[in-house]
């Protein structure tokens, strides 16, 4: 589904990744964890294909097609999702406008708004006001709409309440849904700095992400373990 | 009085106004003749009502409680369809209503610049409309103010009466004939909301490349009185230059003004609203939305608090769509009380990045994300407008849309 090869990348003139090799097979979420500032974002927000990030080398491949150089809306089309850490808010435009633009299944908004407790903001404007919930929940509900076949989702339980944890859980669990009798539809890839994602998700592999560099990859559980007691300390200085 | 008033305009006549670029007034043909009778509206061509329903006129009177359509210094048609309201050309109110002189020239001072000046030496009509004590006229009433000779000057002016506890709604189309290139309009209007009335009023301009315009408003609004302007000009214009004046002089008055504005490359807008909240508890609010495609913008917006109590916003929102064009908006507050509430907003600058590539991520390419965000920029919901009213704001929105990306 997605493939990254010797991934280096620059923002504003700072390398902030250095060389990523990654490999999301389909039906597979995978899972990274790392330190703030240790490329995780810039990682998601190159492979949606975000401009500030400038490719210097390497190779980003999505359904065997090469995109690395692909503007965003073609990398959103071909089934790339992106549900960002903070979205920007904008002004006049309405959050139900914006669900219209995603709803490429024709299904109803206000069905699920009403589901997922969110009616009430569909007629504001976009993330004006909202709190960390809220942003949340409408970038997960964007996602469902959106149905992409690649999930990447930026830490999506950082400043939610706990009720709300629960919500997104179900919205999560909704987006990259894993069936016992047939292979997940959707692949996912997932920046999680609590582990909370863990409950919500069977996911299949994780890796730890420190200053632009992959250092270990394994069991998603057996790794959050390792930093919930050690840090990243150990990751460091183990390279699996 | 008219004496006076003249000789006041006479020493005005070479005032060059604070603000806007000076017109040099005799470059302009005046138009006059004794002819009072309306022209009638079968004798517009194809081309002018074209114009003129593009401004937000509808030409054949329905749903509207009155109309007024005046082409250069000539009337074409002036209607009323509903009692308790008047809808005259102004020469004609003076001289049926004796009572109109202790009105007329108070809101706006005769001798402000060259231009009130000229308005009152050259008269050549304008509209006079009145909603009698408690009458609600919730159908709009239409006004259009037309130049269709090249190079004349149209000096007109208006008054609008909202009598005690009645309601007007009243859009006016001000616009150019096609084939005309070059003149300048002088508008005067002078609006009076008596007693717990209200008066909306939504203005659509649509001149030509070479036009110059002049408006010059004053606005009085008593006790629980409530006066709603929208102002929408998204037409080329060479030099646009007013800044209404409303005074609050009522306990629990309230003005609102919304303004959108798009400045197309040689083109100069330099507009705004003052309010001055002279009476306790009176609210106000000024909103300006502006967009440039390379003309120059001034937004400007005063809000003078005389009286504790009041409460007051001021909002000027700019966007820069190109690399040449200018956005200067200059907001002012001016507080003479303790517990006067007043607050501003300013924000000019290209559509941020971020938010174009946000929305490209949900899979709108580049022009489909800016179109969306300027679009949404632009949606003023404004407070208290007919939905009839919104729509034609609207409209002359979405019709303007393609020439600015």
């Amino acid at each position: 589904m997605l493939e990254i090869n010797d991934l280096w990348v620059d923002v504003n003139g700072k390398e902030v990744l250095k060389g990523v090799n990654l490999t999301i097979p389909s039906g597979e979420t995978h899972i990274l964890f790392g330190k703030n500032g240790s490329g995780k974002s810039s990682l998601l927000m190159t492979i949606m294909g975000f401009r500030r990030y400038r490719v210097r080398q390497g190779r980003i491949s999505f359904k065997g097609v090469d995109i690395t150089k692909l503007p965003i809306h073609e990398r959103a089309k071909m089934g790339i999702g992106l549900a960002f850490q903070r979205p920007p808010s904008i002004r006049g435009v309405k959050t139900r406008d914006v669900f219209n633009v995603c709803n490429i299944n024709s299904v109803s908004c206000d069905e699920l708004a009403d589901k997922f407790n969110f009616s009430g903001l569909l007629e504001r404007e976009l993330n004006v006001g909202f709190s960390g919930g809220e942003m949340k929940k409408s970038e997960l509900l964007q996602l469902l709409l959106q149905d992409p076949e690649l999930v990447m989702l930026d830490e999506p339980e950082s400043g939610v309440d706990l009720e709300n944890l629960q919500i997104l859980g179900k919205a999560i669990n909704k987006l990259l849904e894993k069936y016992l009798w047939r292979k997940r539809a959707k692949s996912g890839l997932v920046i999680s700095h609590l582990g909370f994602i863990l409950n919500y998700i069977e996911a299949d592999s994780g890796y730890v992400l420190l200053d632009g560099r992959i250092h270990c990859h394994g069991n998603p559980r057996e790794l959050f373990k390792g930093i919930q007691r050690h840090g990243y300390r150990e990751c460091i200085e183990c390279q699996r | 009085m008219s004496e006076v008033r003249r000789t006041r305009a006479q020493q005005a006549k070479d005032k060059k106004s604070t603000f806007g670029t000076d017109v040099d007034l005799l470059k302009y043909q005046l138009l006059s003749d004794d002819k009072t009778d309306p022209l009638g509206l079968d004798g517009l061509t194809h081309e002018d009502r074209a114009k003129i329903i593009q401004s937000g006129i509808d030409l054949d009177d329905q749903d509207r409680a009155g109309t007024f359509f005046q082409t250069d210094h000539r009337i074409v048609h002036c209607a009323v369809k509903q009692p308790g309201l008047e809808v005259l050309p102004m020469a004609q109110a003076l001289k049926e209503h004796a009572w109109l002189e202790e009105l007329y020239w108070q809101a706006v001072p005769v001798d402000s610049d060259k231009y009130t000046a000229q308005a009152e030496l050259h008269f050549q009509n304008g509209y006079f409309i009145r909603a009698l004590k408690g009458q609600r006229v919730t159908t709009p009433i239409q006004a259009c103010l037309y130049m269709k000779h090249d190079n004349t000057a149209q000096n007109v002016h208006n008054l609008i009466v909202a009598e005690e506890g009645s309601e007007l709604n009243i859009i006016t189309g001000c616009a150019t004939a096609p084939s005309l290139q070059s003149g300048i309009h002088i508008g005067i209007s002078e609006f009076y909301v008596k007693r717990g009335a209200k008066l909306t009023f939504t203005m659509i301009h649509d001149w030509a490349e070479e036009v110059m315009v002049r408006p010059r408003s004053g606005i009085v609004v008593e006790e629980d009185g409530l006066f709603l302007s929208n102002y929408v000009s998204l037409k080329p214009v060479r030099s646009l230059q007013m800044y209404p004046t409303t005074r609050l002089i009522g306990p629990g008055a309230v003005a609102r003004f919304h303004s959108i504005l798009l400045a197309p490359p040689g083109c100069e807008l330099d507009t705004g609203a003052r309010v001055v909240l002279e009476a306790s508890n009176t609210r106000a609010e000024i909103i300006s939305r502006t967009i440039t495609t390379g003309g120059v913008i001034k937004a400007r917006g005063h809000l003078v608090g005389l009286k504790p109590n009041v409460k007051a916003h001021l909002e000027c929102h700019g966007l820069i769509l190109t690399e040449e064009g200018i956005i200067h908006a200059i907001p002012e507050l001016e507080a003479h009380r303790s517990g006067a509430e007043m607050s501003h907003e300013a924000a000019v600058g290209k559509i941020a990045e971020e938010e174009i590539e946000y929305l490209m991520a949900r899979g709108l390419s580049e022009e489909e994300a800016t179109a969306t965000i300027v679009r949404g920029f632009l949606n003023v919901q404004i407070e208290g407008l007919p939905p009839e009213l919104q729509a034609k704001v609207d409209r002359a929105i979405e019709e303007s849309e393609k020439s600015m990306l």
